[in-house]
Order: C-alpha cells, then structure tokens, then sequence
C-alpha cells in the first residue's frame, strides 16, 4: 500500500489574529465553566467527608477517614442501602411494567385513548410533596376517601404509612401514582416512533399478537424502555421528598434509605462531615448503575437500527 | 512544545486551582470564632448582671424613647407560620410607622422551619436578624455562638422603656430561655437567649360528650386513664377510639405529654458521669413509663399513632374521633372556638393524670420565643422589634384579638378581656393556674437535642410495633445511640 504523504503547511500563529487564536478558549469556555460549576461542589463533598466540618462548630479539622470508618461500620448504612436498593427496585419495577401496560392498551388513537392520556399525566404535573399531602389526606382515618371506602369492605382504620409491614407499600404506591406517567408518555412516544412495515408484514403472515408483541415490539421498544428504566432508577435511588414529607424515613427506621440518613445527619444533626460519606456513596451507586444502562441502551439502539 | 499541549495543560493547570481555591474558600470561611457578644458555651452574659427592674427605673419611658432612632434600618426576620407570627405581621405596618424601621420577614412551615434557619444561621451572614426559635433549638444554636445575649439590651438603660415591665414577662417562660452553654446545667442561669413570644403547656384536653354519653369520670390518675381508654374504644363509631397521642418520628413526639409523664414517673434523661453526659433512658423507671406509654397507645391510641403530630391529635378531637388529647394546651383550644369543628363546644381541660391522686402534675415546657441573631449588623433596630414585639400592649392584641396562646404576659392572662374570651373554653384556664408552678423544661439541655430526641421518637415508633422482645431492649438500645450522640461532650472543659 502506497505510503501517503500529508504534509501541513506550516503556520506561525503569531501571525494569525488575535481573535480567531483565542476562537478555540470562546467556544469551549461555556462548557468549562459548568464543568467547574458541577467539579467544585464535588471536590468539596470529598473534601469535607475528611473532616468533622458540623454547622454547630465554629471552626472545624482533618479527621481522615474517620467519617468513612464509621459509616461503613455503622449498622445503620447497611440498613439505609437495603432501604434503598428495595424502594428503587420496587418503585421502578412496578412502574415499567404499568407504564408499558397503560401504554400498549393506549397505543390506539381513539378519542377515550386522547382524553386518558391527558389524564394519566396529571400525576406528573403534580410536585411529589404534595402528591403526599393528597394521599396522606386520602389515606387519613378521620377524613380520608380511602379509609371510607375502605370501611365499605369492613375495614377500619387501615394502617398505611404508620405501620412497619404497610409504609414502604404507602411510599411505592405514591412514587407510582406520580412517575407511572412519566414511563407511560416515554413508552408511548417509542410505540408510536416504530415503522409500521415489520408489523404489517407480521400480520398478512397472520402472526399472533403474542407473538408480534414479543418478536418484534418488545425488542424494537427496548432502547425506549431502557431509557424509561435509566430515569426512573436513578431517581428512585435518590428518592428523598416522598418518603421525607410522608413519614421522614419512620416507623422506626423502616424508610431510613441512605438519601434521607445523609439529609437528617447533616442538616438535623447537623453533622455534615459524617453524612457524606452516605451522600458520596449513593452518588457512586447511582453512577455505577447509570453507566450500565447507558451502556446496554446504546447497545440495544444500534441492535434495533439493524447495526 | 505544540499549542494544543500548551492548551490542554493551561486548562488543566486553571481547573486544578480553581477547585483548591473554591475549596479552601468554602471550608477557610468556616474558622469563625463566636462573636464577643454572643451567647457562647459556658460565658457568662456580657453585660454585668443586674436588675432589669433597676435598671427600667433609670430608663426613659416609652413616650420619651427615640423610637426613630434607627429610621431607614431593614430588620430580617424568620418566623414559623403560627398565630403569633399572624399577629405580628398584621402589626408591622404599625411599627414601621412608630419606628421607621422596615421589616422583611419570612414564614416557613413548622416541619421544614429549623432545617432552614439551622443553615441561614451557619452561614453567619446576619440574616436572619432575628428569628422564631424554641428552647430547645437554642441550646444547639448558642453552643454554635448564633444567638445574641439579650442580657445585652435588657440590662443597658438606654435601650429599653421604663414601661417594658419585664416583671410582667411569665417568669418560668423567662427562666426556660436562659441558659449558660455547660451541657447538663439546667435552664435558668445565664445568658437570655430569646423572650418569650407564646408557651405552651400539657395538660388533657376531654370530649364531655363523649365523657356524658358513657357515664365516665376524668382520668386524674394513671390507672384511670387506662380504664377509661378501653371504655372509649369506638366511642363514636368505627374507627374512633380513646386518645389522641403525638407519635411521628420527629422530637415533637417526645416533648408534650411523654417527657411530662417521664418525669412524673421519676424518670430523667441525662446524669453526669465522669465528666460525660450519660443517657438514663433504661432506668427502672424510665422502662416503667416507656412500657404504661407503651400499653397506653395499644389500648386508647389511634392505628395511625405514629404519624401523629401536634396537628393530626387536635385534629382528631375536633373531628370527634378521639375522645382525649393529652398535649398542649393551646393545641385543642384552635377546635372548640365556635364553628372551628364538628366537636366545638365539647372540649373541656383539665390536669394530666399522675401515679396517685394529689401527686404534682410537671409539665413540660415549649416556648415560642424570638432570638437575636449574633452576627446581625443590625442589633439595635432589631433589639427595637423584639422590645416592641413582646410589649404588654402586644401580646394583649396577639392574644385577644388574633388567638395566640398561651400568652407570655402576666398581665393578659389576669385581663378580663382574656378571662371573657376563654369562658367558652371550660378548664383552660384553672388547669394552667393548676400546672404553670410545677412547669419547666424538663430536658437536660445539650446540643445534640435534635438528635437524641429523633432517635427516641424513632425506639419508641419500633417498640410500639414490637419490634424490640421488650421495652428494656428497646429502651437499651436508645441509650447506646443516645451515649454514642453526645461521646464528643467533654464537661471538664468548661469548668
């Protein structure tokens, strides 16, 4: 193979002008400055989980790893993960799956179709601390619509968020009602982005629907599905407001997860060096898990583009 | 070398330095020594401790004060939504006209209100100038050096009126918000770390319906209680039940009607050991309470108890689910004003039940109060709001006119204006003569109140739910996260 010979004219740049040298700094500066924007707190959240910094100190000092030590020995993180990991698997698996199902049965462009669709998403217009106040008033034994309607059925007084076997069910019910909507408008934008020709071709060779939605909508919504999965993971993973403003992580620890621990370890107790090892560590989870599902996503798409 | 290596490596060079720069800036500001003036742990208050009566002799009366003489000042101020906060807003259009101070204010909602203040306060940027805070909150906030001593204006002639009567202020609400910063020292000494706004005191609040229809006595003892609890069981119909108790996890849960039984039972919540503050929260008889709490919510408490607050219980006797409410006084008083609930007119006050009829009734105590902050630049118009803010003309508008109780002056609480109000509220009144003497704080003050108290909230939400074998483990187990909290006070420093 002939070798090719590229050669550059030379430049001397002090010759170029002024204007166009610094061309390069202009068009990167924007993005320079978010980054130090996002660097600066982050370097600092390290930098202060080293120290025993507590907004009741007037002055504060390097402890090491005294606040990591502490917290990956403490019981209670242990319990703040599990806490964690559950809701998000809980939250995020049962709102995929109704999302996908509202979704499909949606898929239709008929008039009920437009106006529940408007319907579903006015969970979504609704800010997840007062969704709580909604259902914690729909939920309460003195005026509660559900209690009542509960009492129909001959139950009274049915527990909710105050027992430990029915909060975390009160919790996933509430995060469900708000962000179903969100995986079910993501869902349906994919369905109604696939091209008709494989599903008509499917159904001249008198496929079943069965085997349409498992061969060929499933695997061409997935990129979709992963990108609905990726939000509604890394969110509940963080989940703060909810639980917060429903039981603020009680009965007992049962709601403890590692979000609302770091939360009331800095600001209640106002310990802030020894509850970012908790924040840094849900930062890493949440960025462990992200990159996988990025990673599978981009996959997924180009498997879906016939690459 | 080319210019996109000089390039990469400027950029390289300018990030590193800008994030040690960002770093040292955000932490380098945090080596602040408390303020001279402010309320530091153990200092003794700035000004020498005089007579505030004395020293209001040699002070100008109200009409001869300059009250101009901070015209133009802006004063910041925090408060938590409250009646009491009502009443001083729809009063600022008055003081800015008496003063020429200008007041920008803030109202946050009671659960979020301390998060918020707790990280305003720690930036020590002097705004707030001044803020709504309660006892508790204070012993963390002046070990920090946030509050201002106000022993400082109170004891200086040239800032208060002849006519402040600060004699007139309740005594044991003047008394709960003074404090010396030595963590186990009782309330009482030291520096003034707010005035008293409002207070509120424990007593039980009764449905006389529901007392009338079931041929009932009032509880006066532990016993009583109890036995009247399961006479009351779905006194109303489904789902109402017998009394109305806090029970969220939060320290609102363990201050009204659970430390005041705690401590009638014998039970305290710290000693000194060895220089250390040690939690006594397995005692005998702190067991013995936690277990007659214990069985006192499983027998008369609501299924949702431990989503209880101040809020839900009152609004549970109002609304005629639960027959009883034991905590503030105050708290049921917002139902029975005429049209305010379903139950209006049927709720009666009177004295908590104790272990033995004549035995003493201690209450705990909470007090709205409103504190200076140290690193305001604008002290002495803002000492101006709170001198006008607590006057006796005040606090007689804010509770007459505007419904903020209990008020902090003698001289409402003696007032036939006040008496005529409270008639339709039977036993108000004769049970807060009943209590106010035997009514104090009846925590041990340290700094780590919020923690503490949340983890009791906490151990007491698990041992309700059984999860612990006994309430011995429970209460075990709360001791050693209680201990592990307060390790880091050392006593022997500040003496």
């Amino acid at each position: 193979m002939p070798k090719l010979n590229v050669s550059h004219p030379s430049i001397n740049y002090n010759e170029v002008p002024k204007k166009i040298r610094m061309r390069p700094y202009y068009i990167i500066a924007p993005g320079l400055l978010i980054l130090i924007g996002i660097l600066i707190p982050f370097a600092t959240a390290i930098f202060l989980s080293l120290t025993n910094y507590s907004f009741r100190l007037p002055t504060w000092k390097l402890v090491g790893l005294k606040n990591w030590i502490d917290t990956l020995t403490d019981p209670s993180f242990y319990h703040a993960l599990w806490v964690t990991i559950k809701y998000a698997v809980l939250c995020t698996g049962t709102q995929m799956i109704l999302g996908t199902v509202i979704a499909l049965l949606l898929r239709k462009d008929t008039r009920y179709s437009r106006i529940l669709k408007v319907l579903f998403t006015f969970p979504l217009m609704v800010a997840p601390a007062i969704a709580v106040l909604i259902w914690q008033l729909m939920t309460s034994n003195s005026i509660g619509v559900l209690e009542k309607l509960l009492n129909i059925f001959g139950i009274y007084g049915f527990p909710w968020a105050s027992s430990h076997s029915t909060a975390m069910f009160t919790a996933v019910l509430i995060d469900t009602w708000v962000n179903t909507p969100f995986i079910l408008l993501l869902v349906l934008a994919g369905l109604q982005s696939l091209p008709k020709s494989p599903f008509e071709a499917a159904e001249v060779d008198g496929a079943s629907r069965w085997f349409i939605f498992k061969t060929l909508t499933l695997p061409m919504l997935k990129p979709f599905l992963y990108i609905a999965l990726l939000f509604r993971l890394m969110a509940s993973l963080q989940e703060f407001g909810i639980i917060y403003a429903l039981t603020k992580g009680g009965p007992g620890d049962t709601l403890m997860n590692i979000s609302l621990t770091g939360y009331m370890t800095a600001f209640q107790y106002q310990r802030l060096g020894s509850a970012l090892p908790y924040l840094l560590v849900l930062w890493t989870i949440v960025n462990i898990s992200a990159k996988f599902l990025v990673k599978r996503q981009r996959k997924l798409a180009k498997q879906a583009q016939g690459y | 070398m080319s210019q996109t290596k000089r390039f990469k490596q400027g950029v390289s060079l300018f990030l590193v330095l800008t994030l040690a720069i960002g770093m040292f800036a955000g932490c380098g500001g945090s080596a602040q020594t408390p303020p001279s003036s402010s309320a530091a742990p153990g200092a003794s208050p700035a000004a020498p401790q005089s007579n505030i009566a004395d020293v209001q002799q040699q002070a100008q009366s109200s009409g001869d004060f300059d009250w101009k003489q901070y015209e133009g000042t802006t004063v910041k101020v925090s408060f938590v939504q409250h009646t009491v906060a009502d009443a001083i807003v729809s009063k600022l259009p008055e003081f800015t006209e008496k003063t020429g101070i200008k007041v920008e204010y803030s109202i946050t909602p009671e659960a979020s209100y301390f998060d918020k203040l707790s990280t305003s306060l720690s930036s020590r940027s002097g705004d707030p100038d001044l803020f709504m805070s309660g006892a508790y909150q204070l012993w963390d906030y002046s070990t920090a050096g946030f509050v201002e001593d106000l022993d400082n204006f109170l004891q200086d002639a040239s800032k208060i009126t002849s006519d402040y009567d600060f004699e007139d202020i309740v005594p044991s609400a003047v008394a709960a918000l003074k404090w010396n910063g030595i963590p186990g020292y009782p309330v009482g000494e030291g520096a003034q770390l707010a005035l008293p706004l409002a207070f509120e005191i424990y007593s039980l609040a009764y449905n006389t319906r529901a007392f009338a229809e079931n041929n009932l006595e009032v509880p006066k003892t532990y016993e009583d209680l109890l036995k009247v609890c399961d006479a009351l069981r779905g006194w109303n119909g489904p789902g109402s039940y017998a009394i109305a108790l806090r029970g969220a996890r939060d320290w609102g849960t363990i201050h009204p009607g659970y430390m005041s039984t705690y401590a009638n039972f014998g039970a305290v919540d710290f000693a000194q050991q060895d220089d250390k503050l040690v939690s006594m929260v397995n005692s005998p008889e702190a067991i013995a309470m936690t277990e007659f709490w214990v069985e006192l919510i499983k027998r008369g408490g609501s299924s949702s108890w431990s989503n209880y607050t101040w809020y839900e219980a009152g609004a549970d006797l109002g609304a005629g689910k639960a027959a009883m409410m034991f905590d503030a006084d105050n708290n049921g008083i917002h139902q029975n004003w005429d049209g305010a609930s379903q139950e209006a007119g049927n709720i009666a006050w009177t004295v908590m039940p104790v272990a033995k009829e004549g035995d003493t009734p201690n209450s705990n105590y909470w007090t709205w109060a409103m504190a200076m902050n140290s690193a305001s630049k604008n002290k002495d118009a803002a000492w101006m709001f709170l001198m006008y803010f607590t006057s006796k003309e005040f606090a007689h508008y804010a509770s007459v006119d505007m419904n903020s109780l209990d008020p902090a002056r003698t001289s409402v609480w003696d007032s036939d204006a006040f008496k005529s109000k409270m008639a339709k509220q039977p036993g108000y009144i004769e049970t807060y003569n009943a209590t106010i003497d035997s009514t104090t704080i009846l925590f041990t003050p340290q700094p780590y109140f919020f923690e503490t108290t949340t983890e009791w909230a906490a151990t007491l939400q698990d041992i309700v739910a059984g999860q612990y074998s006994s309430v011995e483990e429970g209460m075990n187990a709360l001791k050693a996260k209680i201990d592990k909290a307060v390790s880091d006070i050392d006593l022997s420093a500040y003496y």
